[in-house]
């Protein structure tokens, strides 16, 4: 490890009304693998953006390469030699991989403006090659996985002379497999000098691939920790100022009462083949696999928001028809769905408007008008049960932390007071204490007789939460595992392909 | 630990805000400000412009907009768009003054105006929500649909057999105001309450904010999108049919171009036309600003050819300055 080639020191940062860096300290070596924790909010992002000229730090250094610098914009951090990869990928989806990888840099014929795409083609090839990877290159970049528009993202910097990466939240969206090729990527750049920096809420790759961890809280340097030598706990400690159990198994399970809701063949193109289950009162049913291997799609289905070609449900015995998420919400079923800001909030508005976005009908006068007397109940009552942290019921969405916005969606859906709760990827991008908490109200509504399924990429969450597990892949169940049978092996050879435990009853 | 709340909890009261500091905060007195401002240098310079004469015709003018703009305002509110308000309006007024000329008692050819201009509005409507067809495209095409049929079933030629008893629905006079200043202040008062205080408006902003979000919650956003641009050429509808009255005949080109007036109005009055944010208010000062102006220019005797360049400056200038705003917000 050469000596340390970016040094920030005493960095301050305020945003209207938020304090978001308080004096932190960063440095990073050549070659060096860095990971920077903390909670959501801790600052981490606002600290990378700094270095990476999105925006400018009220007080503080930053040494690269032995100069001061202050980059004032991206492409200046960039011909730096630093590169921050977003954690919403910058892409043009509807633009393929070359164009994408040469937006901006494109190689020209000689001196006209005519782009020279075989040159192009000949420098990407090589690119992935470095990679290891093998990319099509003549579709679209949406109809490529997130883990190849990560690399393509990466392969981009690379065609920069880049010296230090940044990734945000990289592997929040990849399954194991992508996530190991990805961390054998980040070896190889490694092992050439480039140094990464790596932001993750995933503890456990942090340990494995980074050469030393940075936390941050409130702003402020919480300590470092040595992966080799430190410890998980030690590292939850620091970020949250206190030891946590984090994951604790549920307790208190009361046994699952009658059958809720039965699903039987359900199937539709492309992503479901045929799927079948049931789902008891008070029972949380884990829903595991890889990405891809059609969750998210099956639940769409159940609720009626994506069209299906086959099967039945039955709620309670009797046989629905579910044709559209009214129908769902009618007959008791929230879905909670996996991106909050995109398919759940609607930013601009309050958490009160939020919040009683699916139960209007209740809440009017007259037939018709809304009762500001019955929603601001409803809202402060949810807002109390969840701890759901905002100023004013009057806050816009938009302000509030990841932890808080979720809980905001989960109030929603369990506002239509539902027998059925579809959470998909509910602790998706919010931090440790915020995913105690989500986990701490999804063991008490199962215990208050809720039937849940549970849609996690995230086993630690599916094993410490679910009654059953039930592992599919590529469109159909492979397993359905018992709360004893289910273990981080038996879930993975199940959701792998390989030849399954239990077969699904 | 209970997490599924049961008993109702206390509300707590909303504090209490005079109307004046609400009305400073909002993001209307921005656009006031610049109203009071414009009516000021323009009664400076043309002092007949603050004449009750000229003031009157004014108000009348500018309720014609702001009718066909309300309107506008609900399909906006959703990042829809309404470009067939114009020939809607030519439509609807011509059918109501054909019923007239056939006989029939004004009140119930205002009513088949309205429901001819409906139907148009539920053929938009039932394209864009239910075939999932571009609402520009959409209404592109009824733009040229409706008047393509005035002008079939016209010749081109006005019908001027309006009855006397029909007129004064434009040219008369309540409490000193316009009877158009009342109707538009009537769908004003209902579309602001709708907007405002119903589950419908409520879902209508929610379709803007976030279309998706709003659909997962079990919200029917179709049938919501085909209600809007109903909303939208009735209004025209209305607009058009109180021209007839205005002008004593149905003209083949009356609406020519009020789709452009009618979103100005709705963009100066800080509407975005991403969908989400906007209000009657905004709107009906949005349609005073451009009224004025108008009116400013010809009273100052600008040519109507210039007239045209400056309402276009206006118009992209207060985007402008409304992107600055929320930039800085």
């Amino acid at each position: 490890m050469g000596p340390a080639f970016l040094t920030m020191r005493g960095i301050s940062k305020s945003f209207p009304g938020v304090k978001a860096l308080r004096a932190a300290d960063f440095s990073v070596a050549r070659g060096e693998v860095v990971a920077l924790l903390g909670e959501n909010g801790a600052g981490k992002s606002t600290l990378m953006k700094i270095l990476a000229g999105v925006y400018r730090a009220d007080e503080g250094e930053v040494r690269w390469e032995g100069r001061a610098v202050q980059f004032s914009s991206i492409q200046e951090a960039q011909r730096a030699g630093i590169t921050l990869i977003f954690q919403e990928l910058n892409n043009c989806p509807n633009l393929k991989p070359l164009d994408n990888l040469f937006l901006g840099r494109e190689i020209f014929r000689g001196r006209s403006p005519f782009l020279d795409r075989a040159a192009m083609r000949r420098k990407a090839l090589e690119l992935f090659e470095l990679l290891g990877l093998k990319v099509d290159l003549d579709v679209e970049v949406r109809r490529l996985s997130t883990a190849i528009q990560q690399m393509i993202e990466i392969a981009k910097a690379l065609l920069t002379d880049v010296k230090l990466l940044i990734m945000d939240e990289p592997t929040s969206s990849l399954t194991d497999t992508e996530t190991a090729k990805l961390f054998h990527v980040i070896r190889d750049l490694k092992a050439r000098g480039i140094s990464v920096v790596f932001i993750s809420h995933k503890l456990k790759e942090v340990f494995e691939i980074t050469d030393r961890i940075v936390v941050l809280r409130d702003g402020e340097n919480a300590g470092e920790v040595d992966p080799r030598t430190g410890t998980m706990e030690e590292l939850i400690t620091h970020m949250v100022g206190r030891a946590l159990g984090s994951f604790a198994p549920r307790t208190a399970q009361t046994a699952p009462g009658a059958e809720v809701l039965r699903v039987d063949g359900l199937g539709g193109p492309p992503h479901v083949e045929d799927v079948s289950f049931s789902l008891r009162r008070g029972e949380i049913l884990g829903f595991a696999g890889l990405i891809g291997s059609g969750r998210t799609e099956t639940a769409r289905m159940l609720i009626g928001a994506d069209r299906r070609t086959k099967g039945r449900v039955f709620i309670e015995g009797a046989q629905v028809r579910i044709g559209s998420p009214r129908d769902a919400v009618a007959l008791g079923i929230a879905y909670v769905p996996e991106d909050r800001k995109v398919q759940a909030l609607v930013l601009p508005m309050s958490v009160r408007e939020n919040l009683t976005m699916s139960i209007h009908r209740a809440l009017l006068r007259l037939g018709a008008f809304f009762s500001a007397r019955k929603e601001n109940a409803v809202t402060d009552a949810y807002v109390a049960a969840l701890r759901i942290k905002i100023s004013t019921r009057e806050q816009p969405v938009n302000n509030l932390s990841g932890g808080n916005q979720q809980k905001v969606v989960i109030a929603k859906g369990l506002a239509i007071r539902p027998r059925i709760l579809i959470l998909d990827e509910p602790t998706r991008g919010i931090d440790v204490a915020a995913k105690a908490e989500v986990h701490r109200i999804v063991s008490g509504l199962a215990g208050e007789g809720v039937a849940i399924l549970l849609i996690s990429s995230e086993l630690p969450e599916i094993l410490a939460l679910s009654d059953r597990v039930l592992v599919m892949h590529e469109g159909r169940v492979k397993a359905v595992l018992s709360r004893e049978e289910a273990s981080p092996e038996t879930i993975m050879s199940a959701a792998l392909r390989q030849p399954a435990r239990s077969v699904a009853s | 630990m209970d997490i599924t709340p049961s008993a109702p909890y206390q509300a707590t009261r909303r504090p209490f805000r005079g109307a004046l500091s609400a009305l400073v905060r909002s993001r209307e007195s921005a656009i006031l400000l610049a109203l009071i401002l414009i009516m000021t240098v323009i009664g400076v310079v043309a002092p007949n412009f603050l004449s009750p004469g000229n003031l009157y015709l004014v108000s009348r003018q500018i309720s014609f907009v702001a009718i066909v703009a309300f309107g506008e305002l609900f399909v906006i509110l959703t990042g829809g768009i309404d470009l067939s308000v114009g020939s809607v309006m030519a439509l609807a007024g011509m059918a109501a003054a054909s019923a007239m000329r056939a006989g029939l008692p004004p009140p119930l050819a205002v009513l088949l105006g309205v429901l001819v201009g409906l139907a148009m509005g539920a053929v938009n409507g039932t394209l864009i929500s239910y075939v999932s067809i571009a609402p520009f495209i959409v209404t592109l095409g009824m733009l040229s649909l409706a008047s393509g049929l005035v002008l079939g079933f016209t010749k081109g030629w006005p019908i001027t057999e309006i009855p006397a008893s029909f007129i004064p629905l434009a040219q008369g006079s309540f409490l000193g105001l316009p009877i158009p200043v009342w109707i538009a202040a009537g769908i004003a008062v209902a579309a602001h309450v709708t907007l405002t205080y119903t589950a419908f408006g409520r879902r209508t902003y929610a379709i803007g904010g976030n279309e998706q979000a709003t659909f997962l919650s079990g919200i029917d956003v179709r049938r919501i999108k085909l209600v809007l641009y109903m909303i939208s050429a009735v209004t025209a509808s209305i607009a058009g049919i109180i021209l007839v009255a205005r002008f004593n005949s149905a003209q083949a080109d009356t609406g020519k171009g009020w789709e452009l007036d009618a979103i100005a109005a709705a963009v100066i009055g800080g509407t975005s036309l991403a969908g989400g944010s906007g209000s009657v208010l905004g709107v009906i000062i949005g349609a005073c600003i451009m009224g004025v102006i108008k009116n400013g220019l010809v009273l100052m005797r600008v040519s109507s050819y210039w007239q045209t360049a400056i309402i276009g400056i206006i118009i992209v200038l207060a985007a402008v300055l409304d992107r600055v705003k929320s930039r800085r917000a």
